[in-house]
């Protein structure tokens, strides 16, 4: 028995270590496809193929972001997009994962909350965004709720969905092993739901950003996008998309982010393996 | 004899929108304490409806169910339960799915669950997660996690269904080891006869629309048994012949 184990051991990291070589490989030819596109826009823009007043180049947007970290206007545009970004998806993913317990949970709030928030949920976002800058004006509070809101329903949505679906089956093996109550939501409901709520952490992320994006172009005197509008209007082109690599590189970080919490949490899932 | 368990007058019926139907009419079974018990009998004749309800899973039945001196008024440990399927959690590890709600912090329950691991030969799998189990090393997990809670009477709903005729062989001879160590009461439910005259003192043979019980026929067979003895296949034959009389069942059989 024990020979057969370690036997089976040496098999799981052999195939383990496989897996790694195959990933490392497979993110080398990843790279291959952006390294050409960059040379070739450094080249046509040193060039004078592609007009750099309209194209910028990779070498003139490294210059304008290794400027704006010097001048420290990056740290400061940095620093007030992240505050927003975070404190609207604490409070929006914050309520969407406690409603969507308590509606996961109990049958009449389902019947109560469920229809309703489903039918807000297909108003476009940006569809409300004039509307928030009305009751709330341009200021902090305004961006900080609508990014609330797009965090809010994919993680209230994944919630639900996870809580409902939990195996019917399991149930009654918490009920013959003496469950209590609240072993049954920790111990059974909560981990069985946990891979849709990661997922709809992820999704709250990626909305979040957006809805900062949005929120900032419309209107704000400081910020990453606002930095955005700014350089826009000046015809900076290398500053506009040093904000935009700004923004991809935030959802980037905060979904490889999500991603290691899956890997950790999930690893007894068959998709999560690697 | 003390008994661990008594059907008196057990009857069920399931209720939908318009119909009801008699699933269970009028059971009566006494089991006694320590005793290895089968019930065999048609598919759909109401055999887990009569594991569930001996578990206190549905409380929604005429008649009395007695555990151990108590009326059955809902799901406990005392009654461990093996389902079909395995049932585990997929998010435990062997070791943690067979404590559950136990923490293994506890020495005295870390060493019991190390027992248990051992006693089901699936030492070195502790940390493995169910998906990485075969059926047969996961019905094994389930059964070490319905005896960790030191059950009076295990339930089993056709556990070994599922698996191949060799580990099947290999988890009844494990389970009568388990049995005679013990002296759990058992209560199997099987599609199999041979599985219920190799493990069993009594086998009840059940009866279908509505499920009832046919005859009880105990089987005096000294342990171990051997599959191809005289007294065997005499049991086994009339054990068939009892069922024989309703040929529209009969390729429900496994023989
Ligand atoms: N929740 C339910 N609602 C309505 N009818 C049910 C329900 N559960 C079971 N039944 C019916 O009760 C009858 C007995 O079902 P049960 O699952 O107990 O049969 P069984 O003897 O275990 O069959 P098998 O050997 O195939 O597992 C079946 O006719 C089934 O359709
Ligand atoms: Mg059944």
């Amino acid at each position: 028995m024990s020979a057969q184990t370690i036997a089976q051991n040496e098999q799981l990291v052999m195939s383990e270590r496989k897996k790694q070589a195959k990933i490392a490989k497979s993110a080398l030819r990843g790279t291959f496809l952006p390294l050409v596109v960059l040379i070739a826009w450094q080249a046509l823009g040193s060039a004078g193929i592609l007009p750099v007043q309209l194209f910028s180049s990779p070498s003139l947007i490294a210059t304008a972001f290794i400027d704006l970290v010097k001048s420290g206007e990056m740290a400061g545009h940095l620093q007030i997009s992240l505050t927003r970004a975070l404190l609207g998806f604490a409070l929006g993913g914050f309520l969407g994962l406690l409603i969507g317990i308590i509606v996961g949970m109990q049958k009449k709030s389902e019947e109560y909350l469920n229809p309703s928030i489903q039918m807000l949920r297909t108003v476009p976002l940006l569809a409300i965004t004039p509307l928030f800058i009305m009751w709330f004006g341009f200021g902090e509070l305004s961006k900080v709720l609508l990014i609330a809101l797009g965090a809010f329903f994919p993680l209230y949505l994944q919630t639900f969905l996870g809580l409902r679906n939990v195996d019917k089956k399991l149930y009654d093996v918490a009920r013959i092993l003496e469950y209590s109550r609240l072993e049954k939501i920790t111990k059974l409901m909560i981990p069985a739901a946990l891979p849709n709520i990661l997922l709809g952490i992820r999704l709250a992320l990626s909305s979040a950003w957006m809805c900062l994006v949005v929120a900032e172009l419309l209107g704000a005197d400081r910020g990453v996008g606002f930095m955005i509008q700014d350089a826009r209007s000046f015809m900076q082109t290398d500053i506009v998309f040093v904000g935009i690599i700004i923004f991809a590189l935030a959802g980037k970080i905060s979904d490889s982010f999500v991603r290691f919490l899956e890997n950790h949490l999930l690893k007894w899932q068959d998709s999560f393996k690697a | 004899m003390v008994s661990a368990l008594e059907i008196k007058h057990v009857s069920k019926t399931f209720k939908n929108d318009q119909e009801s139907i008699l699933v269970l009419k009028d059971l009566h079974l006494t089991v006694n304490d320590g005793e290895f018990v089968s019930i065999i009998g048609p598919s759909g004749c109401g055999k887990s409806t009569l594991l569930k309800l001996i578990a206190g899973l549905d409380l929604e039945f005429d008649g009395k169910i007695i555990v151990g001196n108590h009326q059955v008024s809902g799901p406990s440990k005392d009654r461990g339960f093996i389902f079909q399927e395995h049932r585990l959690f997929p998010w435990l590890n062997v070791e943690n799915n067979i404590s559950g709600n136990l923490s293994l912090k506890n020495q005295d329950t870390r060493k019991r669950v190390d027992d248990l691991i051992a006693l089901v030969k699936l030492k070195g799998f502790e940390r493995v997660y169910p998906r990485q189990l075969s059926g047969g090393m996961s019905q094994r997990v389930a059964i070490a996690r319905a005896l960790l809670r030191n059950p009076d009477v295990l339930l089993l709903d056709e556990p070994f269904g599922a698996l191949d005729a060799f580990t099947r062989t290999h988890l009844q001879e494990a389970l009568l080891e388990i049995w005679e160590r013990n002296k759990t009461t058992m209560v199997l439910v099987t599609h199999d006869l041979d599985e219920s005259l190799f493990l069993s003192e009594k086998v009840v043979v059940m009866d279908a629309k509505p499920g009832s019980i046919k005859a009880i026929v105990p089987i005096e067979i000294p342990y171990p048994r051997s599959r191809t003895s005289k007294s065997f296949q005499e049991l086994r034959s009339h054990i068939l012949n009892l069922l024989d009389h309703h040929p529209q069942d009969k390729e429900d059989w496994s023989i």
